[in-house]
């Protein structure tokens, strides 16, 4: 992982954050990242982050698990393994609806999940660099990048808008 | 949003915060006490007495049971049910819950999905104990073999296969997902070391980052609306392992909806029963306050109401059908020989819980400790009686049979008990039992007092 320089400034309300936040837009201030403890309502919003394509993911998921899962169940009953029951039809639809709901469950939700994970980088033992341990307690955090040059602006910067314990985070070499 | 005055406050103190993580990881903090170590102790013993008894049934045979010829599903098909039961209060507090927008289900949604998660499990081992040979297990699943035969996609009790295990993993996966960011707040908390790297690998590199948060809310609703028709789904399989049948008393189309309203009735029963326990042993009575309580026991009553309507609907159809199977069946249940069982089971799961109705009632924990731990009871009977009185009468009287549990059947039960309290007090030791981070989001509209950090 590459590693840059921040500066970051933290909040101890969610109002607060969503205010800074505008103003830092309103000087075109490139935000490069948002840390908060719980899903801050309406930040994506100002944040203008891009939808999640996510519920997309689970509903292709889902169409193939439901194509698979009843494909499956009517080859095995037709031409793999033909079970004759009392003369009922081999292609018996109605019993194949259990499964085929189950199926489909199954793969939306593994999608969704396996989408998360791995559209956000996270999983088991994942890196990360956490630059306050109190974000996940009750800070509300804005970083921003800056390099050598910028570094003070960007202090300045996140000051000016109200945010406290304004700090550097050099990368660790 | 608009706070009613009315309306008393979910979570009750002052709080801000930073108070709220440090109440939630208190009890995980510090020595576990005595009692924590005398109860792991207990469910231990429990669970090894289970995994004896299953030795047994494994190496002697099924013989070791109660079952005979007639009756061939006693105990362990009961409590197969019961315990899959007791697991859909779980999603349907953090699925249904959720796409109502009910901010109650914040303080209790964490540790009601890990007592489905538990469940599930204790209830899996009984179909594969009830198969016999453990080993040879995988062999309900469809997969490509030698013998070039594939499993019986028509049977109800491959459903109950595929609907099973796909509900034990959404509802894994759906509980840890919402536990990561959680993890993420007990590793900051940790001093560096061990410890703290165990938690830094199981918050799976969790920083908060709006994005993250972005997409967990987009995932985290999506999994609910899917969670939602599949636990609808569970129990209304499980119950067409009865229903499509032809024994009297099984066959009957009001099963789903029963099933289903039956479980998510027991369920909360059995959240409460723990629930009631919990919150004084780890000191969390601002989280789960009296109105957690009284809105779980309005659940109760009403599908508790929906079962005993069920009970006599069947009663009236079983008469009205003329059918004189069906109504030496409904007859035997309440008269017959197992008269006890029907009537423990009318009782705890009709009576006792309309006593619900009373606001006092609803509100004293001691009460609805007790009518809970009846509802449990009740719950359990409503299945041995489905299952063990339906079947004991047979269409010829030669076969006619009586049933009754060895200690065999029972251990395993007993050990279900001990895998389950294993689990759940590993739980509330090494995660924390209130969804930290939503109990935060919820805070300011529903806190009686929130503090604001100077």
């Amino acid at each position: 992982m590459k590693q840059k320089t921040y500066v970051s400034g933290y909040f101890n309300d969610d109002k607060d954050l969503i205010v800074a936040i505008k103003k830092l837009q309103e000087k075109e201030v490139v935000i490069a990242d948002v840390r908060t403890p719980f899903p801050v309502h309406g930040l994506d919003t100002v944040l203008k982050l891009r939808r999640s394509r996510l519920p997309k993911a689970g509903f292709v998921a889902g169409s193939i698990g439901l194509i698979a899962g009843f494909g499956f169940q009517a080859w095995v009953f037709t031409e793999g393994w033909p079970l004759n029951f009392g003369g009922k039809p081999f292609m018996s639809i109605p019993s194949f609806i259990p499964v085929t709901f189950e199926v489909t469950v199954l793969f939306a939700a593994l999608a969704l999940v396996f989408g998360f994970l791995l559209g956000s980088g996270l999983g088991p033992g994942a890196p990360t660099e956490i630059f306050d341990e109190e974000v996940s307690n009750d800070r509300f955090q804005i970083l921003l990048t800056a390099n050598a040059t910028k570094k003070e602006s960007s202090q300045q910067l996140l000051k000016e808008v109200g945010a406290l314990g304004v700090k550097i985070h050099e990368p660790k070499s | 949003m608009y706070v009613s005055p009315v309306r008393e406050p979910l979570i009750s103190g002052e709080k801000s915060y930073e108070k709220v993580t440090r109440d939630i990881y208190s009890p995980m903090a510090g020595q576990p006490g005595k009692l924590w170590y005398a109860g792991l102790t207990l469910a231990i013993i429990a669970l090894m007495f289970g995994l004896f008894s299953i030795f047994v049934t494994v190496w002697d045979g099924i013989g070791t049971w109660g079952l005979n010829r007639t009756i061939g599903w006693g105990w362990g098909i009961t409590n197969f049910v019961w315990w899959v039961g007791i697991g859909h209060a779980g999603t349907f507090i953090s699925a249904i819950l959720l796409l109502f927008r009910q901010k109650w289900r914040t303080s209790i949604n964490r540790s009601a999905e890990a007592m489905t998660i538990f469940a599930v499990m204790c209830a899996g081992l009984f179909p594969l104990i009830h198969m016999g040979r453990l080993p040879l297990a995988f062999f309900i699943f469809p997969y490509p073999n030698t013998r070039d035969v594939w499993v019986n996609f028509n049977s109800p009790l491959l459903w109950d296969v595929f609907a099973i295990s796909t509900y034990f993993l959404v509802s894994l996966l759906f509980w840890y997902m919402g536990l990561i960011p959680d993890i993420g707040t007990i590793r900051d908390r940790l001093v560096p070391g061990i410890k703290k790297k165990i938690y830094a690998f199981l918050s799976f590199g969790w920083t908060g980052s709006a994005r993250h948060w972005a997409r967990h809310e987009s995932m985290s609703l999506i999994l609910a609306g899917l969670a939602a028709p599949l636990v609808l789904s569970v129990h209304t399989i499980v119950s067409f392992d009865f229903a499509t049948s032809v024994i009297p008393g099984w066959h009957t189309t009001i099963f789903p909806p029963y099933f289903v309203s039956g479980a998510i009735f027991s369920g909360f029963a059995m959240v409460l029963t723990l629930m009631i326990i919990t919150r004084k042993a780890l000191h969390l009575e601002d989280y789960i306050t009296k109105n957690h309580v009284e809105s779980m026991n309005k659940i109760i009553i009403t599908t508790g109401s929906i079962v005993g309507i069920a009970y006599i609907t069947e009663l009236f159809m079983a008469w009205y059908s003329g059918v004189i199977y069906e109504k030496f069946a409904f007859w035997n249940r309440a008269f017959g020989p197992y008269w006890w069982a029907y009537w423990i089971m009318m009782t705890c799961n009709v009576i006792t819980p309309q006593l619900f109705w009373f606001k006092k009632i609803r509100r004293s924990l001691t009460i609805t400790f007790i009518i809970s731990i009846f509802v449990n009871i009740g719950m359990w009977f409503e299945r041995f009686v489905i299952i063990v009185t339906s079947l004991h009468r047979d269409f010829l009287p030669s076969s006619w049979s009586m049933y009754k549990p060895t200690w065999v059947e029972v251990g395993i039960y007993v050990g279900t008990f001990g895998l389950f309290f294993t689990m759940f007090f590993l739980f509330i030791r090494f995660f924390p039992v209130i969804a930290i981070a939503e109990v935060k989001s919820v805070l300011k509209s529903s806190a009686e007092k929130f503090v604001k950090k100077k």
